[in-house]
């Protein structure tokens, strides 16, 4: 495949000549070493990784509908690595040293936008432990800044500084290394970058059910018939209880959906991610072709509907009034849901299952967009070596029966509170 | 909009309501072995389907309820309250 360059877009431009298609489009061979179920970012960096760093090529990525098409085209884009708990810190630092080389290592832009995040802080006392984590965060070499009342108001200058604001803002923590990136893109990236090493990615071929000799999965069956492979991983956002159940497997997971929101285009207005917590749950920034892009709470039911309920549409724009009065009369330009599959510390699962051959990736509760290079680095490590790398150690499935839960929110098993 | 019809105080939003998980499960004796502990506080059957869950009308008169609730369609078949002494209490006349 012909590399993208400057030299090559001036050439198309010239001749006039289509870009050729940026992944192969292969019917499903009988047999594979490796045979990855779910075509998000997550599976497709797995993909790409097992060819790339540890040569294995002979390896397909299924996927239901067409890739993309789940949580990695419906997540809020934001990339950012503040954890202040041992496991988490050191894996997303991992994640976002990806992030800094990933558009030249796929040589796909994938937009990433390190312009900063910023956590609102509006008590005195938020400010104490906003430091704390942010001293944590430094002592690890991740950026983090303390911003006073006047600094928020120099960087951010839309928010309701009024002293009647319902939220007074006391201060923030920045981390300046976190920021966006096109969700669409990174998995356009990585499908290419697999395929041309020689991953063939197959779509709309559902699993339906796995083929088992002797107690080892040996192949899956899809809706493209049966496909073998010696080694079988997972990396289904929000169905990784059906694909366990499908295994036999039950997993500390539930199904709960969270809705996202994107405005109508605007002038530059946000120049950075705006985190909100505690007192509620939003999130906005701005994307480049001027939508505001936000979210908040999850609906809190299990769900896999894919689509969400008027009552968090209600808190999120409150939210969003509250904070940045300048949204009021903003129209919205789309809103939808996905399926988050919630563990029960909120921290991701990748590990090998008490099933031979079987190795899981999933529980990204919602915070799996910025963890897509180290997710698929990690699974790849596994998968190839059948040894977890010592960033994955911690997040293995019998973390839970062992008492050594991951859990930055504090709220203890309840999903929907992560 | 989900709509849960509680058994005392009639239809009202699932805004009035805090959700309280799987009614499948049920903690163990405190003696029981570990496994069932960690099967109970773990482990989810997270089904793609009809749904028991506990809520608890915390906004109106806080009873607990079991909805039969499906998680693709968010219909709602049936409502009673977690207590079933109190649902036979609620079936006799005059109630």
């Amino acid at each position: 495949m012909s590399p993208y360059s400057a030299l090559a877009l001036l050439k198309h431009a010239v001749t006039g000549r289509p870009w050729p298609r940026a992944w192969r489009d292969p019917a499903p061979k009988a047999v594979y070493d490796v045979i990855i179920v779910g075509g998000g970012g997550h599976g497709l960096a797995t993909a790409c990784y097992l060819a790339k760093e540890f040569g294995i090529r002979n390896v397909a990525v299924l996927e239901k509908g067409y890739i993309g098409s789940g949580n990695a085209g419906r997540n809020t884009t934001i990339v950012r690595s503040n954890y202040m708990l041992p496991g988490a810190i050191e894996f997303y630092d991992f994640s976002l040293r990806l992030w800094n080389g990933l558009s030249h290592e796929l040589n796909f832009n994938v937009m990433f936008s390190p312009r900063g995040q910023i956590l609102l802080l509006h008590s005195p006392d938020a400010l104490d432990s906003a430091a704390r984590r942010g001293n944590i965060m430094r002592r690890h070499n991740i950026a983090a800044r303390l911003l006073d009342r006047a600094a928020m108001q120099a960087l951010v200058p839309h928010l309701d500084y009024r002293p009647s604001a319902r939220f007074p803002i006391w201060g923030g923590l920045m981390q300046p290394t976190a920021g966006t990136a096109r969700h669409d893109a990174v998995v356009w990236g990585y499908a290419r970058a697999a395929s041309d090493l020689g991953v063939d990615i197959i779509q709309n071929c559902e699993v339906t059910g796995f083929l088992r000799e002797g107690g080892r999965v040996v192949g899956v069956e899809t809706g493209r018939g049966t496909i073998r492979a010696g080694k079988i991983g997972i990396a289904v956002a929000g169905h990784t209880s059906r694909l366990g159940e499908m295994a036999g497997l039950r997993l500390p997971i539930e199904s709960h959906l969270l809705q996202a929101f994107v405005s109508e285009p605007l002038k530059p207005l946000l120049d950075h991610v705006i985190g909100f917590g505690g007192h509620g749950h939003f999130y906005i920034s701005q994307s480049d072709k001027g939508g505001m892009v936000f979210g908040g709470d999850l609906d809190m039911y299990n769900s896999y509907a894919q689509r969400g309920n008027l009552p968090v549409v209600r808190d999120v724009a409150a939210m969003a009034v509250s904070l940045m009065p300048c949204l009021g009369r903003v129209r919205l330009l789309r809103h939808w849901a996905g399926v988050m599959d919630m563990t029960m510390d909120g921290s991701h699962i990748i590990s090998k299952t008490p099933v031979d051959g079987l190795y899981l990736n999933g529980g990204w509760c919602y915070g799996g967009f910025k963890a897509t290079p180290a997710s698929g680095w990690c699974f790849a490590h596994l998968i190839a070596r059948d040894q977890p790398d010592p960033l994955t150690v911690p997040f293995s499935l019998d973390r839970f029966a062992r008492g050594a839960t991951i859990d930055e929110a504090g709220s203890g098993p309840t999903p929907n509170l992560h | 909009m989900l709509r849960i019809n509680c058994p005392f105080c009639g239809e009202r939003d699932h805004g009035e309501f805090t959700y309280g998980g799987d009614a499948a499960v049920v903690y163990p004796a405190l003696g029981a072995p570990l496994d069932a502990w960690i099967d109970a506080v773990y482990v989810r059957t997270n089904p793609k389907g009809p749904h028991r869950e506990r809520w608890q009308h915390s906004l109106g008169c806080r009873l607990w309820l079991i909805v039969e609730r499906d998680t693709i369609t968010h219909a709602i078949t049936g409502v009673a309250p977690a207590r079933s002494a109190l649902s036979a209490l609620l079936k006799e006349p005059g109630r």
